[in-house]
């Protein structure tokens, strides 16, 4: 028999970034005894890491700015394979959300007379993004913190979950372990929010950290709840290159926004010669146009360095293949050029972007003021998660609720930067009222033993072999053939390739053994997180060879168009009766004539 | 390819000791990358705490070579590599194993501290305005990725344990942080005075040159916040006011 602790909670949250914290914050609000569970200490999460802003339409910087023109944004921006309540619900709440922090402490920067200010952003019409300098994240996650500490919500810091229990239908806990100590705990539940993050951890180049194994979305898919549109994963296209050591770190849109512009080796901005034609109406024709956009002329269209985060990163992919590149493999990034148009341009970017400064100057050596990065796509967000009811966020499990990053729906096919941080507040919120309220309304939960004990063993498991491999050579190796064959650009052939590679990889991981003890012991974790990490990896790869088109974050060489015909169904992937995967194509959600009308007005 | 040699300590709580490893180095490489790389070629248990790795999320805080630092922000080029760097866990806090410390008990603290308690709404909206100017002198200290390791360097915590009668650098940044708030109308000034031990720092200034965000800790935190206290406690006149009330 294996030790463990027990936890009672009316729910559970699992993940303490921007999610997690709201879930948390509002379930307790609602009466209920919250619990959250986070694989780091509080305050670290990835939310920490967000740069660029909170998309609202609060309208402070231009009025002509509301929710409908956001609910808009987001759907092109989404290729429409949103769920558009999802989109309605952000767009409208996302103002509502933003104030909140402010009356919880929040100091975001200020228009002159002395409201929200608000930035430029990709694929968003006006201003819109309310920002901290380039430090967004980390004011948002603190406020969040600096609040909930204070809610009476008990927090399990550095505690990794292994496993959902269920009592018959509905979920009823949650089984994991202590990171510091090696210790079993159980977390009996009457719901259970899921707030885990993204899947960066499956890529090679990629801004994510360590944590990111899509542990949220392979726990619930073993529950029986059903993945959606795993197929778009979004490449930044501004992550750094050199040196090695940082390939991967994000470079904040918020650059561009500020007036930073794209150049080839040639010194072209060759944004000017591809412009979509869904975006054709909305871009700058000329350079001067462009700069007098980021510096809030009304008259002016964005300029095309402004585009959407799947067309720009594809397009910096075509200039490297192309010969075009810069030395280590990306493309220039200039916000330097800016001292040709201001005076006290220097300053000028050190104030606006002081993160982006002293991580230049700090990591590469370059001094951002006065010479341009050298950028390339990284592995950023997962637009793809749990299937959720669009206005409880509750999965089809009952009990079982998502939020975030680790939940799908709302972004569809592209994610507009910004519209994640309003992502996480929005729904966060929701998904904790809506848990706090089923754990009210339904009984307490039971769960089996026998289940429990067979999850502590089976991870005890990496410290009884004595003769596998490590687990870290096949993190290693998986994340090298997902960039590979499951990367920015995919083909038919290598998506089945990277199939059978999976398979192995799984053969692989089952025999990974680990050395030492069970107090804080990163082998013993990196082994622990391989099953996620390959079960969300197959699912990616599935729906990408389900997908016969290209369109948003999803690029097919051997289809390289849209496809009309695939405009009409979102791809669901989930667990079958036999343990296999099974991928199904699910028709899109019916729009109201109120949103389509929206839509129509807004082309 | 060139190598160069680690020297980390290894151990938990009961014992521990120095142990050596020898690491190929790449151009631009970090300390963070160096321990990266050990675990994942030669000491898989080597315990670490890392996040984002760019320097935002304070949690990889360590001693290298004696200096508190982030392990993601120390280039390999900035050390001397003829002898071997050595890294340690911070000394402030107990060891949990090999580089982790237990660090929860800054966040124990930090929840002792009263809550922000804005002013009524400006705007009919529910909204508030506030001028750039004066959000600007409390975001210094809202940059604060706590790291910690401000109070590693702390002489009250690191060589006198005062844990229970100070809070410590990062806690009186808070503090200041929510004092200076333009919106905020609690006073924590008493409690600073009385339970958190403010008195105890003298001004040495070894958190500021720790700080991985610049922040100027004692001049900008510190000194304001003792100066607030000296006004509401030690004021002759205002001494003088109180007998006669």
């Amino acid at each position: 028999m294996v030790g463990y602790e027990t936890h009672d909670y009316d729910v559970l949250v699992i993940g303490a970034g921007g999610a997690g914290l709201r879930a948390a914050i509002e379930a307790s609000a609602g009466g209920a005894a919250v619990g959250v569970v986070t694989k780091s200490l509080l305050g670290k999460a990835h939310t920490v890491m967000a740069e660029g802003g909170i998309a609202a339409a609060l309208g402070n910087v231009d009025d002509r700015d509301n929710w409908k023109v956001h609910f808009a944004d987001t759907m092109r921006g989404g290729q429409y394979l949103n769920n558009p309540r999802m989109a309605e619900l952000h767009a409208r709440e996302a103002p509502a959300r933003v104030r909140e922090l402010e009356a919880w402490g929040a100091l975001f920067d200020r228009t002159r007379d002395g409201r929200i200010l608000q930035r430029n952003f990709g694929g968003h019409k006006y201003p819109r993004l309310a920002h901290v300098g380039d430090r967004t994240g980390l004011e948002m996650i603190r406020t969040l913190q600096d609040h909930g500490v204070h809610q009476g919500i008990d927090v399990h810091m550095e505690h990794t979950i292994l496993t959902l229990l269920k009592d018959g239908e509905r979920v009823a806990g949650a089984f994991g372990y202590d990171r510091q100590r090696g210790r079993f705990k159980l977390f009996r539940a009457r719901a259970v929010v899921l707030a885990t993050g993204g899947i960066g951890r499956a890529y090679q180049v990629t801004s994510n950290s360590w944590e990111y194994t899509g542990d949220g979305l392979s726990l619930a898919y073993h529950v029986g709840a059903t993945l959606m549109d795993m197929e778009f994963v979004q490449f930044h296209p501004t992550g750094m290159v050199w040196p090695p050591s940082v390939r991967g770190i994000l470079v904040t849109e918020g650059v561009r926004g500020e007036g930073g512009v794209l150049k080839n080796s040639q010194g072209r901005r060759f944004l000017f010669d591809d412009i979509p034609p869904l975006y054709k109406e909305q871009t700058a024709t000329d350079p001067d146009e462009g700069w007098r956009y980021t510096q809030g002329d009304k008259s002016a269209r964005r300029p095309p360095e402004l585009l959407t985060r799947d067309h720009v990163a594809r397009c910096i992919v075509r200039e490297v293949r192309e010969g075009r590149g810069s030395p280590h493999g990306g493309v220039y990034l200039d916000i330097a050029w800016i001292k040709e148009k201001l005076p006290n341009a220097a300053e000028h970017i050190k104030k606006k972007l002081p993160s982006m400064y002293h991580q230049f100057k700090q990591l590469a050596d370059v001094d951002i003021t006065r010479e341009p990065m050298e950028v390339g796509p990284t592995m950023h967000y997962m637009m793809g998660g749990v299937r959720v009811d669009a206005d409880t966020q509750m999965s089809d499990v009952p009990g079982l609720f998502a939020a975030g990053e680790c939940a799908a729906g709302l972004h569809g096919a592209n994610r507009l930067g910004g519209n994640s941080l309003s992502d996480l507040l929005v729904f966060g919120k929701r998904a904790g009222e809506h848990a706090a309220c089923f754990a009210r309304e339904r009984g307490g939960v039971a769960v089996s033993e026998d289940e429990v004990e067979a999850a502590a063993r089976r991870a005890l498991e990496p410290f009884e072999r004595t003769s596998g491999e490590g687990p870290y050579q096949v993190q290693r190796d998986l994340q090298a053939m997902m960039q590979n064959w499951v990367g920015i650009v995919r083909r038919g052939d290598e998506l089945r390739q990277a199939l059978d590679a999976l398979a192995a990889l799984r053969g692989r991981a089952a025999n990974v053994s680990v050395g030492g003890n069970r107090e804080y012991n990163p082998g013993w974790h990196t082994a622990l997180d391989l099953e996620s990490l390959l079960t969300v990896s197959e699912a990616v790869a599935r729906a990408a060879i389900e997908r016969k088109e290209s369109r948003g974050a999803h690029f097919r060489d051997d289809y390289p168009q849209k496809d009309e015909a695939y405009a009409t169904f979102n791809i669901l992937v989930r667990r079958g009766a036999d343990g296999e995967m099974r991928v199904e194509r699910a028709p899109r959600p019916a729009m109201s004539p109120e949103l389509q009308q929206i839509i129509e007005e807004m082309k | 390819m060139a190598t160069a040699k680690f020297r980390i300590w290894r151990g938990d709580a009961r014992s521990g000791k120095f142990q050596d490893y020898t690491v190929e180095i790449s151009a631009g490489m970090v300390v963070l990358d160096a321990v990266h790389e050990i675990q994942a070629t030669q000491a898989q248990d080597l315990g670490v705490r890392w996040n984002c790795k760019a320097g935002k999320c304070g949690s990889c805080s360590a001693e290298i070579n004696g200096h508190p630092r982030l392990m993601c922000m120390t280039r390999l080029s900035q050390l001397p590599l003829e002898q071997p760097v050595t890294i340690e866990p911070m000394r402030a806090f107990p060891l949990v194993k090999d580089l982790v410390t237990d660090v929860s008990w800054n966040f124990r603290v930090k929840e002792k501290i009263r809550p922000f308690r804005p002013r009524p709404a400006d705007a009919a909206d529910g909204t508030w305005r506030m001028d750039q100017s004066d959000v600007d002198r409390v975001q210094e200290f809202r940059k604060c990725i706590e790291c910690f390791l401000c109070q590693d360097v702390c002489h009250v915590l690191r060589e006198h344990h005062l844990h229970e009668q100070f809070i410590g650098p990062r806690i009186l940044v808070h503090s200041a942080a929510l004092e200076m708030h333009p919106l905020d109308t609690e006073n924590r000034l008493g409690d600073l005075k009385r339970t958190q031990g403010i008195g105890y720092c003298n001004i040495t200034k070894c958190c500021t040159k720790v700080c991985p965000e610049e922040i100027k800790i004692t001049d900008n935190a510190i000194i304001p916040l003792k100066e607030r206290v000296v006004d509401e406690f030690y004021d002759p006149l205002t001494r003088l006011f109180r007998v006669f009330r």
